[in-house]
């Protein structure tokens, strides 16, 4: 037997699943919710870079390095935004970020 | 035959990582956890030939990800356990939910078959090239523009972060280096003649 597309594309679906899970499980905590957002994200990557090499195509590689980017930028903001709003509430529960009632 | 266990090794080491990421009780080791699960998708990637994306994977994410998360984890100081209070209302119904997405995901991929289409590669694996130098030709010629773009997304990532932390503190007498230099002699010391028994007035 031999190492298919499948495998790799099995192994992103569960950790996609697992990271759409771990956002459910932790309502409260934003910070282990960020975590699932990047195993989700890695899980993209997975996908990419094994349709990529399967396909022949670099384009898959190329974008999973934008992903990559994205998923930094995305980590650094989320991360500044919960350092200036546990310094102005005390708290980063989920459950009371409700201030604009949006 | 080797490929194949280690394809099996590493990815049941990243999925038993991530699994371990969503469920620990310490946000602490969630972060370390997601650490060994990056490395793991990082052998994953090396095992299919993206050398490059691999040590992109490892250096990026475990060099400045993770350390991002753990210094924000240890700086913040927050009960934890309080925050876990709301963990088994709701495992039920979203066991379920994660396992019929689960399912979908897998009946999909099952279904797939790339037979039927073909798509042209938009940029074609060169033979006989380096994963890294095959990377550079795709980035630096088709997806230049791209790739600035990307450039230009962690610029404002870095000042968004740098503005949004950034507070001016009250109360602190910082050193004025202007002032400091234009000071002279003349204005700094002067002299006095006292008289005996006397004390200098300032």
């Amino acid at each position: 037997m031999s190492i298919g597309l499948e495998h790799f594309l099995a192994v992103g679906a569960i950790l996609f699943v697992i990271g759409v899970f771990g956002i459910f499980l932790n309502r409260k905590n934003v910070i282990v919710i960020l975590m699932a957002i990047e195993l989700i994200l890695l899980s993209v990557n997975i996908n990419l870079i094994a349709f990529s090499v399967y396909l022949n195509d670099m384009t898959g590689q190329v974008f999973a390095m934008f992903v990559l980017t994205v998923a930094a930028a995305e980590a650094a903001i989320g991360l500044a935004i919960l350092v200036i709003y546990f310094r102005n509430r005390g708290t980063i529960a989920v459950d009371d970020i409700n201030q604009m009632k949006g | 035959m080797i490929q194949v266990a280690v394809f099996y090794l590493f990815a049941t080491l990243v999925i038993a990582s991530a699994v371990m990421t969503i469920c620990a009780r310490n946000p602490v080791h969630s972060v370390l956890w997601l650490i060994l699960a990056f490395f793991n998708a990082a052998g994953l990637f090396l095992l299919i030939g993206a050398e490059f994306l691999a040590f992109l994977l490892v250096i990026v994410y475990v060099g400045a990800v993770a350390v991002l998360f753990l210094f924000v984890v240890m700086m913040l100081n927050v009960d934890f356990a309080e925050l876990r209070a709301g963990f088994s209302n709701y495992w039920f119904p979203v066991t379920l939910l994660a396992g019929l997405l689960l399912f979908e995901i897998i009946v999909a991929l099952v279904a797939w078959d790339a037979g039927g289409i073909t798509i042209a590669p938009r940029a074609p694996t060169p033979e006989n090239v380096s994963n890294i130098e095959a990377m550079g030709q795709a980035i630096f010629t088709r997806y230049i523009f791209v790739f600035e773009a990307a450039g230009i997304i962690l610029l404002v990532a870095m000042v968004g972060a740098i503005v949004l932390t950034h507070r001016k503190r009250g109360g602190v007498r910082p050193q004025n280096i202007r002032k400091q230099i234009r000071r002279n002699p003349k204005d700094a010391v002067v002299n006095m003649q006292p008289g005996v028994g006397q004390g200098v007035e300032l």
